[in-house]
């Protein structure tokens, strides 16, 4: 068995308790450890999404127990692009906390930081959907911790918000596990795919409260309107490197929605029929709405990303919601590209708040180091709005694509178009109003001199955007990649007979095993 | 007995629903509180109730109870355990940094001028 497919949890998960016991007061080497371990998460997630990318699946049966007796892991296209996706942002922003020195301005950063990637690749990684719910808490927990990093009664307004949002969304995660348990007798998402498709139609009440109870779970974590609300504030108050690492946490629903509704309760499964296109496709056509006007009715810039961040879920969710191929493979590039512009522009606001007062959408005196400022925003907010020539304008595209042959083609064509301009409109108005109304305020005698961010601070900023370059340079083989992720997620018997059918421990029960 | 525990979950998620839509966080937490007990049994019913079986495989027994369950209430026990614990600290230091433990976004000044009014 290949023992490579679990190091992207175990190495933070390692590295987390060592950073707090080991290196407590010494920031050097909790940057040291916390870099180098990001540093070697990238590659392992390379070396995974190479091994993968040929169409195997990966499984790695915990202690040797069988599936469903046991907990797995599975590795296949889409997780493994989303574990490689977070390991190269996290290593970004971990480059701005520490440019920033945002890391240093409370403590434990680092060690959070790691706990948090643990989370996450554990939620991509596993295949037992009671250890999914176990590795969102791992990853929830963190991100409380992360959240209120630095302290600052705004920031705990916010994170009570949060917090008390989540465990809600926990509790109906766990009433969701519940009913499904009760239902089928097992949690094993390959081994529930087999045992959904054989209950009876007149027996289906309970699966089907489930499917929605867990539909609801997955739409709260990825922000979809109208169950968005606790996304505007704690991503605007929760420092700028963890609002950017948070940026994976509304794909983390996404990606469960995909998993979920492409396997266990696949669209032409006759219990769930309805729940994606009368549903889903309408809610998520009101997020990209609502996301969009909020970009134009934000006051200030951290609220507008946050804004922009519901928008662009909105839109993921609109191509997932449509469940053909063609819609899942145009959502896995636009989550690819809005993961990384969501994060840039959360830094981009950083970059602004340490040369200004404060970032209300007034015009002040200019921010320092304007130019570069200016045009990483520039660069940031044509992503966001899907303008060409960046991936935002592809990824829209793909998804209008997709949508041509929907019933409701009509409606979801006005409303992506219309809130796309809506959001031009929105973010146009924020960097002039930032950059260049700037330079008609005369600054008054007194004023004190903004510091200008460090120059790390811009390469990771720069990072992210190049990496923006490189997926719209690439789109061909991008898309030609998670077209054939899509290809595999609706050809699920592969995934299944994978888990299900490897031996290990409790396979063939006998006598002895007792 | 399936009659207590049903009642016992449903009256335990009204009353938790009942508290988390209040506007302060001490009442809100004890609904998460009461939200959790009711999940922590449903949880435990969903291997279907039985009494006096053993979990474990062995000789001369027909009836078992589904030890699955029991794991599962364990670990959601222990992760909203913790989680109460830290929102209770996050949510007092909120109280006493701001003097104000409402759940809500804060007033901007405007709004608050014309609270103070009325």
């Amino acid at each position: 068995m290949n023992h490579w497919i679990i190091a992207p949890i175990v190495l933070p998960a390692l590295l987390a308790p060592f950073i707090v016991l080991a290196a407590r007061y010494h920031i050097g080497i909790q940057r040291a450890f916390s870099v180098a371990g990001v540093l070697m998460l990238v590659g392992i997630a390379a070396g995974l999404a190479v091994q993968v990318s040929g169409g195997d699946i990966v499984l790695y049966q915990l202690s040797d127990w069988a599936a469903p007796f046991g907990i797995v892991l599975v590795g296949d296209r889409l997780s493994t692009l989303m574990v490689l996706l977070t390991a190269v942002l996290a290593l970004f922003v971990l480059l701005y906390a520490i440019g920033s020195g945002w890391d240093n301005r409370g403590r434990h950063f680092h060690a959070l930081f790691q706990f948090q990637l643990m989370g996450i690749m554990g939620a991509f990684l596993t295949g037992d959907l009671f250890n999914l719910f176990v590795f969102f808490e791992v990853l929830l927990i963190a991100s409380y911790g992360l959240m209120i990093h630095a302290g600052g009664n705004a920031r705990l307004r916010a994170g009570v918000q949060y917090v008390l949002f989540n465990l809600i969304g926990s509790t109906l995660f766990l009433f969701a596990l519940g009913s499904i348990y009760a239902e089928t007798g097992t949690l094993n998402m390959a081994d529930l795919a087999n045992r959904v498709a054989l209950i009876a139609p007149e027996d289906t009440v309970g699966i089907r409260v489930a499917a929605v109870l867990l539909l609801l779970v997955f739409a709260i974590k990825a922000a979809v309107v109208p169950l968005h609300f606790w996304l505007p504030s704690s991503y605007a108050e929760a420092p700028a490197p963890v609002a950017a690492l948070f940026a994976i946490m509304t794909k983390v629903g996404a990606y469960a929605i995909i998993r979920v509704y492409t396997m266990i309760f696949p669209p032409d499964l006759a219990v769930t029929a309805g729940l994606h296109d009368l549903w889903l496709l309408p809610a998520a056509l009101l997020s990209l709405a609502v996301g969009m006007v909020g970009v134009l009715a934000a006051k200030r810039l951290d609220r507008l990303v946050a804004f922009s961040v519901i928008g662009s879920m909105g839109m993921v969710m609109v191509s997932i919601s449509l469940f053909t191929p063609a819609g899942i493979a145009a959502a896995l590039y636009y989550i690819v590209h809005s993961t990384l512009a969501g994060a840039a522009l959360f830094l981009i606001s950083d970059l602004v708040r340490t040369g200004r007062a404060n970032l209300e959408l007034t015009a002040q005196p200019p921010v320092a180091g304007t130019a570069l400022t200016a045009a990483l925003f520039f660069a940031g907010a044509i992503a966001m709005a899907g303008l060409p020539p960046l991936s935002g304008f592809l990824g829209k595209m793909l998804v209008l694509d997709a949508a041509y042959t929907s019933d409701l083609m009509v409606w979801i064509w006005v409303i992506v178009l219309g809130s796309s301009l809506i959001s031009i409109v929105g973010f146009a108005r924020a960097g002039s109003t930032l950059f260049w109304k700037a330079h008609s305020i005369t600054l008054p005698e007194d004023a004190v001199v903004m510091s200008r961010p460090a120059p790390l601070s811009y390469v990771a900023v720069g990072g992210l955007i190049s990496l923006l370059v490189a997926h719209t340079v690439f789109a061909g083989q991008m898309h030609a990649y998670t077209t054939s992720m899509a290809a595999q997620l609706f050809t699920p018997e592969p995934y299944i007979s994978t888990v299900v059918d490897t031996p290990g421990k409790m396979s063939k029960p006998t006598k002895k095993d007792h | 007995m399936e009659f207590l525990v049903a009642s016992a979950v449903g009256v335990m998620t009204a009353g938790g629903l009942y508290l988390m839509f209040r506007l302060r966080t001490f009442p809100v937490i004890l609904g998460m509180s009461l939200l959790t007990y009711a999940v922590n049994v449903f949880l435990f019913a969903s291997g279907r109730l039985t009494t006096g079986a053993p979990p474990i495989l062995s000789d001369g027994v027909s009836v078992y109870t589904d030890p699955l369950p029991q794991a599962l209430v364990l670990t959601a026990i222990v992760i909203s355990f913790g989680m109460t614990a830290v929102v209770v600290m996050i949510g007092l230091g909120a109280f006493l940094g701001s003097d104000d433990d409402h759940v809500d976004d804060q007033l901007d000044d405007e709004n608050e001028e014309a609270r103070g009014k009325s």
